[in-house]
């Protein structure tokens, strides 16, 4: 018997000493390694850090988990004791549930005074600081509507008439983020009482809803690498530029056209996670990634706008693109309230 | 009542697993339901139309699903039982393979056969589920119904009686309760899918597990999806109290050496090629399609992130296997030498079935966030998640074994003058060794194939196989899908290899007993 309290005890030896050497948050000397908590979207050059690390002597340590939903949630359950030390990307469509979660550290940095009040508008606590902005609209496959002789949708309106039916795909507003912007964007547009019978007839049109942008976008979408059978999705402002840039082979003619009356205005933030223990040396980490190097690498790597105004936006990006002058949004205070309600409805006229 | 045959040294048998589910199970789950519990938010769940509408359909897919797979399994189990043939043990092999496979990479083959108007279908979750479970039906039946004495059926056919009413009156009340047991495991199994509906459903098809999922982890809504948990672990309850109790009726049978016949007359021979033949190609076809799409994906799954989530893989599958083995077991050898009440220790083995794998996953996550228990950034935590899953099944496994010991053997030895630790050693041990070596293989593969606790508690780093072949399916282009129909092809080969591999052996050592 003596043999199994031995394999216990050696099981539970084994959890409590390899539970300490594991832990990357307790050092507290020696270099300092930050964790940069963020979404599996976040695609930086390469050495983007590099920089940093020579500069401050700080190692950065990305560990991605899921998308922007996800992990807001994981943050949000661990307010005040975090898993990291900055996170990057939550989203006005998510900053409610960040901050009604209180897991953000306040700090302004001194890039603030490079950016548009716009971006800086719903956070007057500075709970969080903006890092880029980006549209989600819908896009066309343009040489579809050519073959079949008929004018791509540019409203909203346009997609429930009987000239699209079937032509159009969208990401989940549950499961996605672009897919909730697209939601907010009708909610905007009808209103609080009239969002529901748009997208009743939405579904009689025929939408194709699935589960992520990913699978609407490259697998369902039929002007992008799919080849799919819907011309119509969800998708970004910066999606027709991406795709020239992209192409195989080059091509300066983009092959996807966006409705600017569509969009919903998205503004990403970073902040520093409360409980931190390196506190200082994260709020330098906020100082450089609102810094004019990375938000000039923003644009070619993950195809969103800077917020620093003296970011460089290469000409290969803005030729492609059209931003919306006006796009739509709504309080995120609004939001906040209604969120879970919204879905919940939504989600019972689309699956019905 | 027989006494415990090792009164004193039993006893505290019991301490170490209890703690173990009491530490990462019990306070978890507490301190998330907790955390999440509000009256208004389960009144909010049970009153919206989006949470009927999950309800109703894990509901319905677990009864079409259930009934489906004893369907299919009920002829493979009949000529497994009743005859013997060329390519039993390849057929057997074929079937069982499923079961040990991670339901992603069950997904993933199903997602290559059929066309993809047919994805993201209540059809192709419940062709899953069958395909998967069909294992359990016939590995929990077959032993059953290959020791029903052929005499029985002759004298019944001497009398006349038809095929049909020989089944009805005879065979099938003897294979009732290892066929109730089956079905209620494969119900249970089917109920809290994940896996295979977070691949195949799409954003409308939600049981309720994949629904906390949702809610907790995409929306955030914590109350929801606690209020969710507290409702699927009642339906729960009631599914393992019939679990338990065809339980009990279904213990190890004895093992009489019947020799099943080969199959005489035509009538027989094509019956029992039919049905091997027909049954063979079902469970093939997946391998097949994913096999075929996977050709252009072989160049890239030796690239340094699939031999990082293997190694991942197979480390968390050991650690998980030596917990939930050496756990499992002392907690069925208390139950078998009766050393403390076998009521509170059903309760306690059935605690992992109940509680959902995300709930867990979550509480974990909360639970163990302040130092020294600083657990949930450790490497370790989710083998452990593992081994609370694999627990139950160990026991269900060794318990049978354990329990069959003759109490003879034990008194022979003490009159020959043996000490109560050299009769374990020598009598009960050696008898326990080769379903102690099984117990551990079945944790191994719930570690391998565990996706609900993991794709939570998992970080970048620690990505394991089936987080790895759920990322690639879900990102676009062809080659990141091929990459991952190719793993799922190694995974197929290696899980019918094994089982072929463990049948060879079990069949020669028979022989030469």
């Amino acid at each position: 018997m003596k043999r199994f309290s031995a394999i216990a005890l050696s099981v539970l030896l084994f959890a409590a000493c390899s539970g300490s050497s594991d832990n990357d948050s307790s050092q507290s000397d020696g270099p300092v390694t930050l964790t940069l908590l963020t979404h599996d979207s976040f695609t930086p050059s390469e050495g983007i850090f590099d920089a940093f690390t020579a500069e401050t002597g700080i190692t950065v340590n990305v560990v991605r988990s899921g998308d922007a939903g996800e992990l807001v949630s994981k943050a949000a359950l661990t307010a005040g004791n975090p898993e990291g030390d900055v996170l990057w990307g939550v989203d006005n469509t998510l900053l409610s549930r960040a901050l009604d979660a209180d897991m953000f550290e306040s700090y302004e940095t001194t890039n603030l005074a490079t950016m548009n009040e716009s971006v800086l508008r719903d956070i007057p606590g500075h709970e969080v600081t903006p890092v880029d902005t980006g549209d989600v609209c819908i896009n066309y496959d343009i040489a579809w509507f050519k073959t079949n002789n008929i004018a791509p949708p540019m409203t909203l309106d346009a997609l429930a008439s009987s000239t699209y039916t079937n032509l159009l795909v969208v990401p989940s507003a549950i499961t996605s983020s672009p897919g909730l912007a697209f939601f907010l964007a009708t909610v905007a547009e009808f209103g609080e009482d009239g969002w529901q019978d748009y997208w009743k007839s939405l579904r009689e049109n025929g939408v194709l809803v699935v589960d992520g942008w990913t699978q609407a976008y490259s697998t369902e979408f039929s002007g992008s690498s799919g080849k799919g059978e819907r011309p119509i999705v969800v998708s970004y402002s910066s999606s027709p530029a991406a795709e020239v840039l992209f192409a195989d082979p080059p091509t300066d003619v983009a092959p996807t056209g966006v409705a600017p009356l569509t969009c919903f205005g998205q503004i990403e933030y970073a902040g520093v996670l409360r409980g931190t223990k390196h506190k200082a040396e994260a709020q330098l980490l906020i100082d450089y990634l609102t810094d004019i190097a990375f938000q000039s690498d923003l644009p070619l790597t993950q195809f969103v706008f800077p917020v620093n105004a003296n970011a460089t936006v290469p000409e290969t990006f803005t030729r492609y693109i059209s931003r919306p002058e006006s796009p739509l949004t709504i309080e995120f205070d609004v939001i906040a309230k209604n969120r879970t309600a919204w879905l919940d409805e939504w989600s019972t006229i689309v699956f019905k | 009542m027989i006494a415990s045959p090792y009164p004193k040294s039993t006893r505290w048998l019991i301490i170490a697993p209890a703690l173990f589910l009491l530490v990462f199970l019990a306070i978890p789950t507490a301190v998330i339901v907790q955390r999440g519990a509000s009256a208004d938010a389960f009144l909010n769940i049970i009153s919206s139309t989006s949470f009927r509408r999950v309800a109703w359909f894990t509901l319905w897919q677990t009864i079409l699903s259930t009934l489906l797979t004893v369907a299919c399994a009920l002829p493979v189990t009949f000529i497994l039982s009743r005859f013997s043939f060329t390519g039993k043990r390849l057929l057997l092999a074929l079937i069982t393979a499923p079961f040990l496979l991670p339901t992603v990479v069950v997904g993933t083959a199903l997602f290559a056969l059929l066309p993809s108007q047919m994805h993201y279908t209540a059809f192709a979750i419940i062709t899953a589920h069958v395909f998967f479970n069909m294992a359990v039906v016939v590995r929990l039946v077959m032993p059953r119904w290959s020791q029903i004495d052929p005499e029985l059926i002759h004298a019944a056919h001497t009398l006349s009686a038809s095929t049909l009413h020989t089944f009805r009156t005879i065979t099938f009340p003897l294979i009732r309760p290892a066929l109730g047991f089956a079905s209620t495991a494969v119900a249970l199994f089917c109920f809290t899918s994940f896996g295979a509906v977070r691949i195949l459903g799409g954003p409308a098809y939600s049981t309720l597990e994949t629904e906390i999922y949702v809610r907790s982890v995409q929306l955030g809504d914590l109350n929801g999806a606690v209020a969710i948990g507290i409702i699927q672990t009642v339906f729960l309850i009631g599914v393992l109290y019939a679990w338990t109790k065809f339980g009990r009726h279904h213990t190890s049978p004895l093992t009489v050496n019947i020799q099943a016949p080969k199959p005489t007359g035509t009538s027989q021979r094509v019956v029992v090629t039919g049905i091997a033949v027909a049954t063979g190609l079902l469970a093939l076809l997946p391998l097949i399609a994913v096999a075929w799409k996977s050709t252009s994906g072989w160049s890239q799954v030796l690239s340094s992130d699939t031999m990082n989530s293997l190694a991942v893989s197979a480390r968390f599958a050991i650690t998980a296997s030596i917990i939930a083995t050496a756990l499992g077991t002392m907690i069925a050898l208390a139950i078998a030498y009766k050393s403390t009440s076998s009521r509170l220790l059903e309760t306690i083995t059935s605690l992992p079935l109940m509680i959902s794998a995300v709930t867990v996953g979550l509480g974990i996550l909360i639970t163990f966030d302040e130092s020294p228990f600083e657990f949930r950034s450790t490497w370790w935590i989710t083998p452990v998640a593992h081994s609370l899953i694999a627990i139950p099944l160990v026991i269900r496994t060794v318990l049978p074994v354990a329990q069959a010991i003759p109490q003879d053997l034990r008194d022979a030895a003490a009159t020959l003058g043996s000490s109560s630790k050299d009769q374990w050693l020598r009598i009960d041990l050696p008898l326990l060794r080769r379903c102690l070596a099984t117990a551990c293989a079945l944790s191994a593969a719930v570690s391998l194939g565990e996706f609900g606790a993991t794709s939570f508690l998992t970080r970048q780093t620690y990505e394991t196989l089936p987080v790895s072949i759920a990322r690639l399916l879900s990102r676009p282009g062809d080659t990141q899908h091929a990459k991952a129909f190719a793993l799922s092809t190694l995974f197929f080969v290696f899980s019918i290899g094994a089982v072929y591999i463990a049948e060879t052996v079990r069949a020669t050592r028979t022989k030469t007993h």
